[in-house]
Formats: structure tokens, C-alpha cells, sequence
């Protein structure tokens, strides 16, 4: 894929503005439409965008594998300890209530925090298919397809 | 105005949904098949959008008509592009698909009108929802507090059902790293390597 001009370059154009996207929907999902899993997804597809541009070797460097491995259980865990977090503050498991001085901001909190791990688990996950996809091909020919 | 403009937009979207599902069966080149899967995705998230479900659009458009494409693809990579088989009319299929067609048809008839505020579904715990995502969440989004506050176990399931997908992955298919260490030359031999197509071909 080395003369693919236009698609590098608006590929790199893209790229940022897809994740500040992302991040939008991430952490504006309380008010907006959106929310974790969309905001992970949004985040994976950016990562997939360059892996197909500009190959996946370079993607692995921007992203490792290893790190991948790190992110896909952490948002989990992220989310099952705020469960975790509202038994021990004096709640029910995934009680947000008792996360703040009052419940309006310990829904907040939660809501939050759940949507980050929510965010965290699915992009890896997403990224972590597309790579074990894409790590059992070499690079294919555009007149092969 | 506005309500005719949508119709107007439904109509066409559900109209290039139709001739997209139709080409998707008659077509036998997989890269097209996937490629217009990806349309179909993206017609099927401006029909959410048109709907009011933009939570729901943003998921199909980028799974649907992004990463499930491209993961597509990759799995034509790995196998074939082609199907062999050519298609073929089958009488029994046609008629369960007539057969459920029409039932699912009939089964509108007795569905409340769309936004209708008196509809069975909305009556039973929906206002309590409302109430609370404004009074007591303090959410402005009632997809974002249901989702995130009122169903937490569910949500924590699903995302508990997406680390397992994602697990199940690489076991299965991420092991690239250890053929890569080994030294490729042993397993890339020039029968073994994807970039010659040649046993596909004859197998056509």
C-alpha cells in the first residue's frame, strides 16, 4: 500500500479528529448520545483505519500487542471494583449513591468511571480481534483481491 | 413537513436496503459481498437515525459498516474470494420465507403506532426511568443512566461477554507472534505462503 496517496493522507487527516471524536462520545455520553461502547469502538476503528493504511506492523508499534493484553481485562476490572466500591462505601454492589457526598454526584461518579471501563474493554477487545485477524495474513496484493 | 420528509427518507433508505440485501445474495465475489454488507450497515444506521435511536446508529455504523467489514475482509484473506457453489432456486426455502414474511407483516398490524405514548411497553417501569434519570441521576441521556445506573449487572455482563469474545480470539487466532519467532522459513514454505494463490485457483 505504499501509493495509496490520497488515502494517506486523509487517513492521517482523519485519524485525530476520529479519536478527539471518540473521546467526545466517551465522556460526554451522560448528556449526548454515546457512551462507552460506542466511544471504545470509535477509538478501535481509528487504530484499524491506520493498521489498514499503513500497515499493520507500524500499528503494533503505535499500539503493542502486550499493552492490548494489559487494556482488555483492566476495564473490566475497572468496572467490577466501582461494583465493589459501593458495597464497601455502604451500598448495594454497583450502588452509585454512596460514591460521593450526595447521590446525584455518586451517579455521576459511577456513571463515569463504568463508562471509562466499558470504553477500555472494547476497544482492545476490538482491536486485539482485528490484530489476530489481520497478523495471520501478509500484506495481500490490490490485484489479488 | 418534517413528518413527510422522513417518510420520504425512509422510504429511499429502506428501498437501498432492499436492493442491497438482493445483491448481496446474487453476488458470488465475497470482496463485493463484504463491501456491500458494509453499505447495508451504514443504510441501516441512517434508518436509526431517522428512528431517533442515534445511540443505536453510532454501534451499526461503526461495527456494522466499519470493523465487521474490515474483519470481514480479513477472513477472505485467509480463506477464499469466490464462492463455488452457484446459486440455485429452492422451492421449500422460498416458501418459508414467504411464510414468515407475511407473519411478521401481519404481526404489525397489531403493534402500537410508532412514538405512541400509551404503548404497552412504555407503561410499566419506562416513566419510572424517566422520572428518576432526571431527579435522582440527574442524566439528561435515559439510554446512558438505564444502561449505566439502572441495568449495571447487565451492562458489566455484557462487557464480562466481550472480554470473553476477545479472550477466545487470541487464543485462537493470535498466536502469529510464536510462527513469526520461530523463523518463517520453515512454515511459509512456498506451498504454505498466502500470497500464492495458486491452490485456490485450480480449486476453482
Amino acid at each position: 500500500m505504499k501509493h495509496h496517496l490520497i488515502l494517506r493522507v486523509v487517513s492521517k487527516l482523519l485519524i485525530p479528529f476520529i479519536l478527539l471524536f471518540a473521546l467526545y462520545v466517551q465522556f460526554h455520553g451522560d448528556y449526548g448520545p454515546g457512551g462507552g461502547f460506542q466511544a471504545g469502538v470509535l477509538f478501535a476503528s481509528a487504530f484499524i483505519l491506520y493498521a489498514l493504511i499503513f500497515g499493520v506492523d507500524n500499528a503494533r508499534e503505535v499500539l503493542p500487542s502486550k499493552a492490548l493484553r494489559f487494556l482488555v481485562p483492566v476495564g473490566l476490572i475497572i468496572y467490577a471494583l466501582t461494583g465493589f466500591a459501593g458495597i464497601v462505601m455502604g451500598g448495594k454492589f454497583l450502588d452509585y449513591d454512596v460514591l460521593a457526598q450526595d447521590p446525584q454526584h455518586g451517579q455521576h461518579l459511577g456513571i463515569l468511571v463504568i463508562e471509562f471501563g466499558v470504553g477500555t474493554t472494547v476497544a482492545a477487545v476490538m482491536v486485539t480481534i482485528f490484530y489476530a485477524y489481520a497478523g495471520r495474513t501478509r500484506d495481500v496484493d490490490d490485484e489479488d483481491w | 413537513m418534517g413528518a413527510e420528509m422522513i417518510t420520504i427518507v425512509n422510504i429511499v433508505l429502506l428501498t437501498m436496503l432492499c436492493f442491497s440485501a438482493v445483491a448481496i445474495m446474487l453476488l458470488r465475489h465475497l470482496f463485493a459481498v463484504a463491501a456491500l454488507t458494509g453499505a447495508f450497515s451504514l443504510l441501516s444506521a441512517g434508518l436509526l437515525v431517522a428512528l431517533d435511536a442515534v445511540d443505536v446508529a453510532f454501534t451499526e455504523a461503526a461495527v456494522g459498516g466499519g470493523i465487521s467489514t474490515v474483519l470481514m475482509l480479513g477472513t477472505l484473506a485467509l480463506t477464499q474470494r469466490r464462492e463455488h457453489r452457484p446459486p440455485r432456486f429452492s422451492l421449500p426455502a422460498l416458501l418459508v420465507v414467504i411464510a414468515t414474511g407475511g407473519a411478521l407483516i401481519y404481526a404489525t398490524s397489531d403493534m402500537p403506532a410508532y412514538g405512541d405514548p400509551n404503548a404497552p411497553a412504555l407503561q410499566h417501569v419506562v416513566p419510572v426511568y424517566i422520572e428518576g434519570s432526571r431527579n435522582d441521576i440527574g442524566v439528561p441521556n435515559i439510554v446512558t443512566s438505564i444502561l449505566a445506573s439502572y441495568r449495571g449487572y447487565d451492562t458489566l455482563g455484557e462487557v464480562a461477554v466481550i472480554f470473553t469474545a476477545g479472550i477466545g480470539v487470541m487464543f485462537l487466532l493470535g498466536r502469529r507472534r510464536e510462527d513469526e519467532d520461530d523463523e518463517g522459513m520453515v512454515r511459509h514454505g512456498p506451498g504454505n505462503d498466502p500470497e500464492s494463490s495458486e491452490p485456490e485457483e485450480t480449486a476453482s
